[in-house]
């Protein structure tokens, strides 16, 4: 067992530039389509007999309509029982030959994922199993059932954690009528309702070629890569792009809401839709909040919530970008009797931060440690592929990466300000804290 | 999905000759501090671990927790930098750092690009020796590690469970307490407490420095001398055996809690791996290694087949254990009942487990399944100089070598379905047992209560 000290979100710690470097060339994204239609994106990785291949489908939560849970219920059904095997079958073809298989789905996307050595036997059966998963799916009625019981389980835990039904009814409430809205795993009544029909029915609109991205890293030869992508996905029909998400409102007004729980702690989440994949505002909010709140202890809520205050283990803020305006959240957990300090030194400290903006020092700070980490944040075969996935499924450009260290340099002071003085509301946040009390009686 | 902007990738030319095996070297100082590099030169980055031999396992009662608390403390401040000046400078370098504590170890990393360790070997030699623990920077952290613990354990049933579990599996055993330290220990712990035990603990010779990534072995060994080399080391304290006694009898304990699920944690007392063992000793836990992979090694392995997918006992269901740790441990079996099943049904399906593992041996099938596992997970890992320079840096901090980290994979593959077998029917007997059951309470959610804020604006 371990305890960090600090709860890492092992990809905000990213790097980057040292300015100027050009120690290293920029990273050359090969990029072609399938015949069938899937756009695949490949960097080379030689060094390790090893490849990752990540299939992503804009196949997630926020296409779920009026029954919650489809997504991730369809998705999960994938790695069961598919062509002629059974889900048995399916788990032990990869574990056999030590690959290793797996798969989820958020509200964007829906992926499925293979680690597998390169050495063509381990390969050929890896990418057998992949292409009748995703493209023979059976939708056993007896895979279906058990599924539907583990997405209820799911929601036996979450309704036990203070974090889950703190970010549930945050996205419920920032999202209101708003396909991301909706809980990924459903709700009681949706998941009793699902039928094998609604899946196959998703199954069929959203698994299609032309809807999916194949990100592959590894030690092969772009002739390889080609032929990986083609046996993963050539089973998959044709079929059509998902349509673009419906822009969500800003909240009109300020609602707060706070849930009783018996715990000694209360969870505090603050926040309203914020920014999506290709804005114009991403750098100037990206490099803001890193010093605000996005760089562990190094960032101004850090400071004035935990080291000044001892108020909290972790404490911090993020933008979430995605297809359409992804959450701004502040979030962190205090004992019951001090959730309303929390709270309003929080807030306090985003106002500040607005109007002032970030010192010329903050922000110099923030571009050394965004810079000078980014071999860090490629340093691996397992971050690249989620980056190519990301790139692919959001259509940023393939030089996105190369762009990423001049894009940061190039934020400003009065950037930062404007882009935060224009985009978040905090009189209108939504407030949830989830806890016993708030009273200050603890 | 991710919280934040995955950051940008690069195209690194590796060298084609980063397939070769991987190099390590050692060099002990003069003053008993070790120092390990292995050389990864597919990216140019380098991760920097320093690991002290304390942890829970270490702490007498009354001041548990307090490896862990210290482990905070290390960030507040030494003579030449201030609080938090650690965590800033190394940002500015463009770095990840960050900490962690078990019950036999503390360690502090750093990840830089690989010309830049310099500054790491700088801060960590300085508060090696130096640190400062001020009444008024303690008197906060301490507050912050109670929430930690608020956070990690209080509020989680799941987490509850477990801790129960340990206190009742272990009668002397310090594995009986939690890493980050019972509540009233938190709440009685004094800047003295933790000024002792820096005293006693923190000195190269009873420290590892390791360092994975892009480096030149002979170039580390001489910053590690420049910086580390000249501290003094000091005389390390004797910590008592506190082995545990046989168990002589199965214990059951019931934890009640507010919770939606039942759960069910089960233990046996095992052995782990010692320097020179002999006879048996020297391959039991790797057939129990063995033995819990061929239960929940995957969605193939027994517990996803057989106790989830065919009888559909468990929603969830699974096996662990470690044959690496300074104390002998635990064989751990846990699982949720599905619906419609009792805890009992669980527990029942669990035993059957065991007794088949008992009474049959394993299957070559299963065997092989598990060892091509183990090769490919043995490649898997060279995709992160973190993960390398952990295992290294675990293995010598718990008194073994880091050898035995690279040849585990040979050693797994001689392990037979006999000595599988032989091992469960010697540690996997009932009187050797413990069983934890969360018993869930009532959460009476009384859904929306009234805005806890006045207003929606704050005041300032």
């Amino acid at each position: 067992m371990i305890f960090k000290r600090l709860r890492m979100h092992w990809l905000t710690l990213i790097c980057l530039l040292i300015p100027f470097s050009n120690s290293w060339a920029a990273p050359k994204i090969e990029s072609w389509n399938t015949e069938n239609g899937a756009k695949v994106l490949f960097v080379p990785s030689p060094g390790l007999p090893m490849v990752d291949i990540r299939v992503v489908f804009n196949a997630g939560s926020a296409r779920d309509g009026a029954r919650p849970g489809t997504a991730v219920l369809t998705n999960g059904l994938l790695t069961e029982s598919a062509g002629k095997w059974s889900a048995d079958e399916v788990a032990e073809r990869m574990e056999s030959v030590g690959a290793v298989l797996s798969n989820g789905a958020q509200r964007d996307m829906a992926w499925v994922t293979v680690r597998s050595l390169t050495d063509k036997r381990v390969l050929d059966r890896a990418l057998e199993t992949l292409a009748a998963v995703l493209a023979e799916p059976r939708f056993v009625p007896d895979d279906l059932e058990r599924l539907r019981q583990t997405l209820l389980s799911s929601l036996m835990q979450e309704a036990e954690s203070l974090g889950d039904i703190a970010e549930k009814a945050f996205y419920a409430t920032v999202y209101q009528g708003h396909p991301y809205g909706s809980n990924p795993n459903g709700s009681l009544e949706s998941l009793k309702l699902l039928s094998e029909q609604d899946v196959k029915t998703f199954y069929r609109r959203y698994y299609v070629a032309n809807n999916a991205i194949v990100a592959i890293v590894g030690d092969l030869s772009p002739a390889e890569a080609r032929a990986v992508a083609q046996r993963a996905v050539s089973g998959l029909q044709a079929g059509d792009k998902a349509p673009a998400l419906p822009e969500p409102a800003i909240p009109g007004k300020a609602v707060e809401k706070r849930i009783d729980y018996p715990s000694s702690q209360t969870h505090i989440y603050l926040g309203q839709p914020g920014v999506k994949r290709g804005d114009p505002d991403y750098f100037p909010l990206y490099v803001g909040n890193h010093i605000l709140g996005g760089n562990g202890l190094v960032s101004i809520l850090s400071e004035e919530v935990r080291e000044k205050r001892g108020l909290s283990y972790s404490v911090s803020s993020h933008f979430m970008p995605m297809s359409q305006l992804g959450p701004f959240q502040m979030t962190a957990q205090t004992q019951n009797s001090q959730a309303r300090v929390a709270v309003r030194v929080m807030r306090e400290t985003l106002q500040r931060f607005m109007e002032e903006g970030p010192t010329e020092k903050e922000l110099e700070s923030a571009k050394r440690n965004i810079s000078g980490g980014f071999p860090m944040t490629v340093a691996s075969n397992a971050k690249i592929v989620q980056y190519l996935a990301m790139i692919g499924f959001y259509g940023l450009p393939l030089d996105y990466l190369d762009r990423l260290v001049p894009n940061v340099e190039a934020v400003t002071k009065d950037q930062v300000r404007d882009a935060f003085q224009r985009r978040l509301k905090p009189e209108r946040f939504i407030t949830i804290t989830v806890g016993a009390g708030g009273d200050g009686k603890g | 999905m991710r919280r934040i902007l995955p950051w940008c990738l690069l195209s690194l030319a590796w060298p084609l000759w980063a397939a070769s095996p991987p190099h390590v070297q050692e060099r002990m100082l003069d003053n008993g501090m070790k120092v390990i590099v292995k050389e990864d030169h597919r990216a140019p980055i380098g991760v920097t671990q320093v690991w002290y031999r304390v942890g829970a396992s270490y702490e007498p009662r009354g001041i548990t927790g307090v490896s862990h608390a210290l482990e905070h403390m290390m960030f507040k401040g030494t003579e030449k930098h201030g609080p938090n000046q650690f965590s800033q400078i190394i940002a500015d370098q463009g770095g990840q750092e960050n900490a962690f504590t078990g019950d036999d170890y503390t360690a502090y990393f750093q990840t830089l690009a690989s010309d830049r360790l310099e500054i790491a070997f700088e801060l960590e030699a300085d508060r090696m020796r130096n640190l400062l623990l001020k009444d008024e920077e303690f008197a906060k952290e301490i507050r912050v590690v109670r929430e930690e613990r608020r956070l990690r354990t209080e509020d989680k049933p799941k987490s509850l469970t477990y801790e129960q579990f340990n206190a009742a599996a272990y009668r002397i055993s310090p594995y009986r307490n939690p890493v980050i330290g019972w509540m009233t220990d938190l709440e009685n712990m004094r800047i003295e407490d933790l000024r002792d035990w820096y005293g006693r603990w923190y000195s190269p010779n009873n420290a590892t420095l390791v360092v994975v990534g892009d480096v030149a072995p002979e170039r580390i060994f001489q910053m590690a001398n420049t910086y580390f080399g000249k501290l003094k080391p000091s005389e390390l304290p004797r910590i008592k055996p506190e082995s545990e006694p046989p168990q002589l009898g199965e214990t059951r304990i019931r934890v009640k809690a507010p919770a939606q699920q039942p759960y069910l944690l089960m233990g046996y007392k095992t052995p782990v791996v010692v320097k020179e063992a002999k006879g048996d000793a020297e391959w039991e836990p790797y057939a129990l290694e063995m033995l819990a992979a061929v239960l929940d090694g995957g969605g193939s392995a027994r517990f996803a087949r057989e106790l989830i997918r065919r009888d559909k006992v468990a929603v969830a269901a699974s096996a662990s254990f470690s044959a690496f740790s300074r104390l002998p441990g635990l064989l751990m079996l846990d699982g949720v009942p599905a619906e419609g099943q009792s805890m009992a049904d669980l527990e029942k399906a669990l035993r059957q487990q065991i007794d088949r593992l008992k009474k049959e041996p394993v299957s070559e099938k299963e065997m092989e399944r598990v060892r091509n596992q183990l090769v490919a997970a043995k490649v898997y890992e060279r995709d992160s100089v973190f993960y390398q320079a952990m295992q290294i840096g675990m293995m010598e901090t718990i008194g073994l070598d880091w050898r035995m980290a690279e040849n585990h994979v040979e050693r797994m593959k001689q392990i037979t379905p006999e000595q599988v077998m032989k091992a469960a029917q010697k540690y996997l007997s009932d009187d050797n047992l413990t069983l934890a059951e969360l018993d869930p309470q009532p959460i009476k959610e009384k859904g929306f209560a009234k805005p806890m804020i006045p207003g929606v604006r704050h005041d300032i």
